[in-house]
Order: structure tokens, then sequence, then C-alpha cells
């Protein structure tokens, strides 16, 4: 794909004022270099801000490798207002959302061949399933762009599974009093190295639910990231996950706000079990000097069910507006509450059980938020499953 | 008829400083079908004795014993007490996210009846009781405690309490936080749920307002950790007069 560079804008220092003479690195989130060409970057060391809580020895292959550009196997799930197809690199809705923000994801842009294109039209809500079975583990690259048109709602899940090792970007782009939810699902096998830039930009009035879903995999890197460009759009960043042993599940998430006016509401909530269970969350909220009037909140819980576990969770919050309605975040980290097995068990119910009820509860939260029948079934019988793998419970 | 016998009751907590007594030699004998009112200042082990009989494990029970017809209670677990037939009523119910009342309730009934309430009279049965004490049927598919208010937690706590049936009940400050209707409508479940189950009432508060509308067969006096006088309902009264001053004067 044809390569293009977006130089960081500079701030005015008076409004973000460093210390004299300081040689201060990329400080606002929306500084972050940003290309399409892999080469601008420069070379992944492991310790930059966006790498240093990845296992990146062994993401080498996806950031720097080459990568089969080909499409993935695809299903789409036919429904009237919906149309999906395969374009080639130059086509203009590419980069409607984003531009890549780190060296695999540039990667990933500028291999890909085809892209697939999915648009909502309709103004009756419709559900789309984007179904991926991840056909090897030979590195690939891929590349989708969901656009819901003016007033069109509806809900597109990207359904993971199978056995990939993939860098992909999904763009999402949510016009003018459009209601969309993309949740993306990652259940593929033991041996799956995934990582996802997913870039939205929401319009006018426009309202996005994105919904991370991380079970399956032995590497899960999901960046999500939303721009809230008209004014009153609504920004919904969701996240659930369960890490086993040895597993590395990664999310960082980045909510701008740019319009006045508009909200956003980030919570993340997240399992580890087993020895070398690993979780990484990052969220970035920057409200723009723009941005007057903006509602934001961004959390992050994490469950810690046994020895040997390690969750990272480091909540971000720049506003460059004094006059805003709302903006908060929270952490948490930590094994039971034993209050809550206390209240359980003392009206008989046994401590097992007791234990289930609290995790499933706890991760269930985000499952109630997707709004679709079908899909929060399958996924409260998944959490299930992992529930059945934890000896503690 | 069940028995629950508490005899020289010594309970203490861990703190910073070490541990610390807070039961000093309780003694209490309840019958079902009887209430019990123990009253007391605040910090006079009340609660504590509340939590130590349903086994929270903050508590370690120094000496003592607690039985029910027999069977020793501090041997049982938390939910082994529960299916032996011990409630308490909480004075601060948790909240739990992602679970519902409708799924909570079902489950404990479950647990405690060794198998799944039939499906019809179940669900007319819970509807009953929240209906009995004003609670919306809403509330069913909410999330157990999650957002309600101080009096919906409590008036939750008596829902649990008549639909699950046990032979003794604890009462944790439950009027507490009430204003007077709520008073009178969870007043009224305990009512029902002594005539309908025979239940026995240890009925734990700081003030005799509840005592209008529940009325005691016996009442205990709390002080420091040891029941200082015991007496049937006029005791109430006097309490009501004079305060808790007569006996911090004794002990001290």
């Amino acid at each position: 794909m044809s390569a293009t560079n977006t130089a960081p804008t500079v701030p005015g220092a008076a409004a973000h004022p460093h210390g004299p003479g300081s040689p201060v690195p990329v400080q606002t989130r929306s500084q972050r270099f940003r290309s399409t060409d892999p080469s601008a970057f420069p070379a992944v060391t492991g310790r930059e801000v966006d790498w240093k809580l990845t296992p990146v020895d062994r993401v080498r292959d996806l950031i720097d490798g080459e990568l089969d550009g080909s499409p993935i196997a695809t299903t789409v799930s036919e429904a009237a207002g919906v149309n999906a197809e395969w374009v080639g690199p130059e086509d203009a809705r590419i980069g409607a959302a984003g531009t890549p923000e780190d060296r695999a994801s540039a990667n990933a842009w500028a291999r890909t061949e085809k892209a697939l294109v999915v648009t909502l039209t309709a103004e009756e809500r419709v559900e789309v399933t984007i179904d991926r079975t991840g056909p090897d583990h030979a590195p690939r690259a891929s590349h989708t762009v969901i656009v819901a048109k003016p007033n069109a709602r509806g809900i597109v899940v990207i359904d993971n599974r199978g056995s990939a090792r993939l860098s992909e970007n999904v763009e999402i782009v949510v016009e003018d009093g459009a209601n969309l939810t993309v949740v993306s699902l990652q259940e593929w096998d033991d041996e799956s190295v995934h990582l996802s830039a997913q870039f939205a930009r929401v319009d006018k009035s426009a309202t996005l639910k994105h919904v991370v879903v991380s079970l399956g995999g032995s590497i899960v890197r999901v960046n999500p990231s939303a721009a809230l460009a008209g004014e009153g759009a609504t920004g919904n960043l969701y996240g659930l996950y369960f890490s086993d042993a040895g597993q590395h599940l990664e999310q960082q998430v980045f909510v701008h706000h740019i319009a006045p006016h508009t909200v956003s509401d980030v919570l993340y909530k997240g399992a580890l079990n087993g020895a070398g269970a690993r979780t990484v969350w990052i969220g970035d909220v920057l409200i723009g000097r723009d941005a007057t009037g903006t509602d934001s909140y961004e959390a992050n819980r994490n469950l810690v069910l046994s020895d040997g576990t390690r969750a990272d969770s480091i909540p971000n919050l720049e506003i460059e507006t004094g006059d805003i309605a709302g903006a908060g975040h929270a952490s948490a980290t930590g094994r039971f509450d034993d209050e809550q097995l206390f209240y359980l068990r003392s009206r008989g119910i046994s401590e097992s059980e007791s234990r289930r009820l609290v995790v499933l509860g706890f991760l269930l939260e985000i499952v109630q938020k997707i709004g679709q029948e079908s899909l929060e079934q399958r996924l409260i019988a998944a959490v299930e499953r992992e529930l059945e793998a934890v000896e503690s419970i | 008829m069940a028995t629950l016998t508490i005899k020289d009751l010594h309970v203490s907590i861990e703190t910073d400083q070490g541990s610390k007594p807070i039961l000093r030699g309780v003694n209490l004998t309840i019958n079902q079908g009887e209430i019990h009112a123990v009253m007391g200042p605040n910090g006079s082990g009340k609660s504590t004795l509340a939590y130590t009989i349903a086994g929270h494990p903050r508590y370690t029970v120094d000496s003592g014993s607690i039985e029910l017809d027999g069977d020793d209670v501090l041997e049982m677990s938390v939910d082994e007490r529960a299916k032996a037939g011990l409630f308490l009523a909480m004075q601060y119910p948790v909240e739990i996210p992602g679970v519902t009342v409708s799924n909570f309730l079902r489950t404990a009934k479950t647990a405690l009846d060794g198998e799944a309430p039939p499906v019809r009279t179940w669900i007319k049965d819970l509807r009953g009781s929240m209906e009995a004490l004003r609670m919306d049927q809403t509330f069913a598919e909410r999330n157990v405690n999650e957002g309600f208010s101080g009096g919906e937690k409590k008036r939750h706590e008596i829902v649990q309490l008549e639909l699950l049936k046990p032979k003794f009940a604890v009462l944790d400050e439950t009027d507490s936080g009430l204003d007077v209707d709520a008073l009178k409508i969870v007043s009224e479940g305990v009512n029902r749920a002594k005539e309908s189950n025979n239940l026995g009432v240890l009925l734990i508060t700081h003030y005799t307002r509840i005592l209008r509308y529940i009325t005691p067969d016996f009442v205990h006096v709390f002080v420091d950790g040891q029941i200082a006088e015991q007496g049937g309902p006029e005791l109430a009264e006097r309490l009501e007069n004079e305060g808790y001053d007569r006996y911090a004067a004794a002990t001290a």
C-alpha cells in the first residue's frame, strides 16, 4: 500500500508546559509517530512505551518479517443493508479511520494485498458476523474496514477461531448519527499469535460500542483507539479477557476526545489463572483543547485466581481543556472479595460454587453490555469452560 | 423444636496491635419460635456475636461453644451453618456484580434443599415474597444489592429470610437506616417468617424502635462483650427511658 507519514503536531508550549530546555519526548498521546510505512519506524527494541510489556522476541516476525498479504479465509454473514467486498490497497476507504502507530501495524498495512470492507447502511438494526478461522501459523497480514453510514444501526462481530499468526489493522468508521457495536472476539487456539490495531472514528452524534473479548491464543495484543471526532459522539470501549498459564493477553486502549460534548466509557475486566498468566492493560484518554463539555471514565479491573500471574494496569488521563463535565479513571487488581464469598456462603452456597459465581459475575458485567443474546450465551459458556480449569475454584 | 445454645463464648479479632478480645463469656439459649432481643451500646460486641454465629473468618473463637441441637456449630463451615438452619441478615449486605437476585436466590435455595425448587412454585414464591416486602419485580433481574438503597438492601435480606426458611435468624441491626415505613415492612416480614416457620430470632439492635413492631420474648443487655442483664420486654422500655449509662457506670 502507499505510504503516508503524519508529522506530529506540536501543541502550544503555553498549553502544555514542560521544564525549560528539557528534551521532552512525545508527551501528549496524540503526538505519537504515525506512518503506514514500516521502515519509517525505528527498529523495535522492546523498550518503547508501547512495546515494553509485550514479549517482542516472540512476535518479531510480525513486526519486521515478510507477511502473506493475501485475504485470509473469511465468511461474512449476509443481511439486507450490509455490503461486503474485497478492495485493493488504493481504495479511498482505507485510512479513513487511522494510521499505524507501531511497526507491526505498519508492516501489516504495507503488506496487505486486499482489504475487506463491510458497509452497513440500514437504519434497522442488523447483525453481521465476520467469521475468520485462522488457516495456519504462517505469518499473515490483514486489513478490515467497517463503515456504518449515517444513521445506520448494527452489530459486527469479528469471530476469530482456529490457528493464526496474524498482524492486522481494523478500521471502524461510524458516520453521523449511526450506532455501531463492534465485537472483536479472540478464541484462537493455544499456539496462535495475534496483533491487532483497531482504529475508530466516531462522527457527529454517532455511537460506537467496541468490545474486545480475548480468551484463546498464546499472545493476543489488541489495541483499540477511538477518535471522537464529531460533536456529541460517544465511544464505549469494553473488554473482557481470561489469561491462563503462559498466556499473554494485552490491550492498549486510546480514546481521543476531539470534538465538544463527546462521551466515553472504558471498562476492561480480566481474570488471571495459572503460572505465567499475563495481562497488560494500558488505557489512555486524551481530552483535546476543543473537547469542551466532555464526560469520560476509564477503568480496569483484574481478578487474580492463582499464584504466579502478573497483571499490568496503567491508566493515563490527559486533559487539555478546563471545561469538562467529568473525567475519571480507576484501576484495581486483586484476589477474591472475601466479603462477597462470605455473603454467598452464608446463604448455603458452597465455597466452590460461590467462587464460581463471583468470578463469573465479575466477568459477565462486560458480556451483559454486548446486547446480542446468542453471543452473550456463547461467551457465558466460554467463560464457564475457562473456570472449569481453575483448580482453586 | 430446635435449640441454639451458646455457652461461655470468648471471641477475639486480630488487629495491628495483636489479638483483641471482644466477647468475654456469652451465655445464651434460644428455642425455635422465640424472639430474643440483644441490645447494647456501640462497640459492646453485638455484631461480633452475630458474625461469630454465622462463621465469619475474621473472628477467632478462643473458648466456649455454640451448639444447634447438640451439633457443634463452630465445627461447621459457613455454608454448612446455613444448611443446618442458621441465617444472618447483615447490617451491610455486599454487592455482587454480574449475579442477578433471581439467580442468587435460586442457587441458594437449591444448595439448601439439595435440589432445584420446582420452577412454577418457585417463581410464585419469589414474586409473593418480593411483593410482601414491597420490592418491585424488576429487582429479580438486577445484580445482587448493586445500586440498591440502604432500605432496599435490608428488604432484600428479609426476602431471603422468607424464601430460605431457616430455623434461626440473626438480624444484625436490620433496623438501622430504615425509615418508619420500611421498618414496618421489614418487621412484618420477620413476624411472618416466625409464624409460618416457627423461626427463632436473635434481634440485635441499638435502639428500642424496632421492638414496637417485633415483640421480644426476652431482652438481653450486652455490655463489654457480656450479657449484663436480662429480662422480658419491660427491660426494653426501661432502656428506652434510661439508656445504657448505668451499665457503663457499673463496669467503669
